[in-house]
């Protein structure tokens, strides 16, 4: 039977940091994709920090875990917020219009 | 236990300033974007009177996640003087455009908090928690015009990046944590200082946390977001991003560098100089071809950026002397620049194109002189203030026997001067198009004419900043 160690848990908070990175730049859909790019790079981050706060065996990860959990809400929050003023005033959040000043 | 509070006593004081002002903006009947707007300037002002009430000595408190130095009261006076300003100049501006509303002056409060804190983090959730007090408060404000599709598209630019860099900062220090066991800035330096050779995980980590602050301070290649949010967010706003959270960033930069990791150097030294050299060049070209006065200011930003970065890749108390001085005079410099630009339109439409300025030397003699000293002191040339800021960083470079890095800063400082002299040829040699409206309030006149006063006559008695930045930088190397 094989023992799941540190890292296994690295390797997949690694795998959906990458998926989150990639989601965020390489989609061609829209916004709504974007945020929740971001969401499944937090969450990677979350994993990351509980894995190493149980190895260690000390709390402060898991602390910030917290924090991190809550800040990603608010975040989450002020996104929607932002995309919502947008799409009132352009009638669309496809990514390909978000063009008005050229990158 | 409860810890001592009074070290804190600023970020004390401006968080309740900030949650009285949104009830007073709340309850009180009628227009309260001005009250609300001139409380808050005083609430900064009295901010910054307490952080100089502090004696300057190292503290630190909440557990060491919390530290004041003399290099933090250097920084929290820049970022406080830089963000009352912006809000002075941002009430006249809001009043004339009819966009005053009280929740910018309460989120420009709750963002400058964020950036103190930033500034005093002595550890990676404080840096965190900061930093994102920071950037939520500053998308909202860039996104503040809400019905102007462009400042609508700049605050979501700005989110989606900006949401990038505090991941990749996060997935750094998950890294740091985990192959240090800590989370402080001071057990982390001691850690690292013990480790034979170099640490895969620590080195991974450094360099996330790296990238993630990069794109704070809008350093190449990490920029794209900058030009475009300049340009689409309401003109104060502008005003406020190239000052004040870029100062904060660097600080924290700066602090993250010589602290925890001081130890790491020889990983961190060369990301920076290539980040350095990347901006510098970037700034200098790009900024070429731009039509848009705000776009210009955004690329101006990122080379100016590249020459602080200069300091840190040196990481001596020199280097960190120079960026002190550089941000200070940078500091006086933009809020002229942004002065004039605030004041440009044409029978009160806003103009926003660098060929509004043509023939200003006719029109307004006077502002047109103002500028035209502003542009030759950012190009950096003596005996102006902008070249004190690069001459002390250059110095440290040459100390440092980074000769290289020197030579590229002076090059593109040369390319450089190009746009900005453009600008003073635009406005004394052009034909004028339309002429321009008088300045919108006697706030920005006033601002203007304070920062032409520091650009210009800076070398005359320059000590006083010289020996503040000294003891600053000095306060983060001791022994």
């Amino acid at each position: 039977m094989l023992d799941i160690g540190l890292g296994h848990y690295l390797t997949v908070g690694a795998v959906l940091f990458t998926l989150g990175v990639f989601g965020l730049f390489l989609n061609r859909k829209n916004v709504i994709i974007i945020l929740m790019s971001v969401e499944l790079m937090l969450l990677a981050i979350n994993i990351n920090m509980v894995a190493f706060s149980a190895f260690l065996q000390d709390l402060t990860g898991q602390v910030f875990t917290m924090f991190i959990l809550t800040v990603a809400a608010a975040e989450a929050a002020i996104g929607l917020a932002i995309v919502v003023v947008f799409f009132r005033n352009r009638g669309t959040i496809a990514t390909e219009e978000i063009n008005q000043m050229k990158g | 236990m409860m810890p001592d509070l009074f070290p804190a006593l600023p970020e004390f004081f401006l968080v309740c300033a900030a949650l009285v002002l949104l009830m007073v903006g709340v309850f009180r009947r009628g227009e309260t974007a001005d009250v609300v707007g001139v409380w808050a300037t005083l609430a900064l002002g009295m901010t910054a009177l307490l952080v100089l009430a502090g004696d300057g000595e190292r503290v630190t408190t909440f557990g060491g996640m919390f530290v004041t130095d003399r290099f933090a009261v250097f920084m929290k006076i820049l970022v406080l003087t830089a963000a009352a300003m912006t809000l002075v100049m941002s009430l006249a501006w809001m009043r004339q455009e009819r966009l005053g509303r009280f929740e910018f002056s309460v989120l420009i409060l709750f963002a400058v908090l964020g950036m103190l804190m930033m500034i005093s983090a002595n550890d990676l959730m404080a840096l965190y928690l900061g930093l994102e007090l920071q950037s939520l408060s500053l998308y909202v404000v860039a996104a503040s015009h809400r019905d102007s599709s462009r400042s609508t598209e700049a605050g979501l630019k700005y989110f989606v990046l900006g949401a990038l860099a505090s991941g990749l900062l996060l997935f750094g220090s998950s890294f740091v944590y985990g192959f240090t066991g800590q989370t402080g800035f001071d057990r982390i330096a001691e850690i690292l200082k013990g480790v034979e050779g170099t640490s895969l995980g620590a080195t991974v980590g450094v360099v996330f946390i790296l990238a993630g602050l990069a794109f704070k301070v809008s350093a190449v290649p990490f920029h794209m977001w900058t030009p475009d949010v300049y340009e689409g967010a309401p003109t104060p706003v502008t005003a406020f991003f190239a000052v004040a959270p870029k100062m904060a960033a660097l600080a924290l930069l700066v602090r993250v560098l010589t602290g925890p990791f001081a130890a790491m150097i020889g990983q961190w030294q060369q990301v920076v100089v290539a980040l350095a050299v990347g901006s510098m060049v970037l700034g200098a070209f790009a900024a070429i071809n731009q039509t848009n006065i705000k776009r210009l200011m955004a690329y101006s930003s990122i080379g100016h950026v590249g020459y602080v970065l200069i300091g840190l890749a040196v990481g001596t108390a020199t280097g960190v002397r120079g960026i002190l001085v550089y941000l200070a005079l940078y500091l006086a410099m933009n809020l002229g620049v942004f002065a004039v630009i605030l004041s440009m339109r044409h029978k009160g439409r806003l103009a926003e194109e660098i060929t509004d300025l043509s023939g200003l030397s006719k029109t307004h003699p006077l502002v047109a002189a103002a500028l035209a000293a502003l542009m030759f002191s950012m190009a950096g040339i003596p005996p102006l203030a902008g070249f004190f800021g690069k001459f002390y960083v250059f110095i440290a470079a040459v100390e440092a026997q980074m000769y290289v890095l020197a030579v590229i800063g002076v090059l593109s400082s040369v390319v450089g001067a190009f746009y900005y002299l453009r600008i003073v040829k635009i406005m004394y040699f052009d034909e004028p198009v339309e002429v321009l409206d008088p300045p919108p309030g006697r706030s920005i006149t006033l601002v203007l004419t304070a920062s032409s006063v520091v650009v210009l006559f800076f070398f005359l008695y320059p000590p006083p900043l010289l020996l503040q930045a000294e003891a600053a930088a000095a306060s983060l190397f001791p022994g």
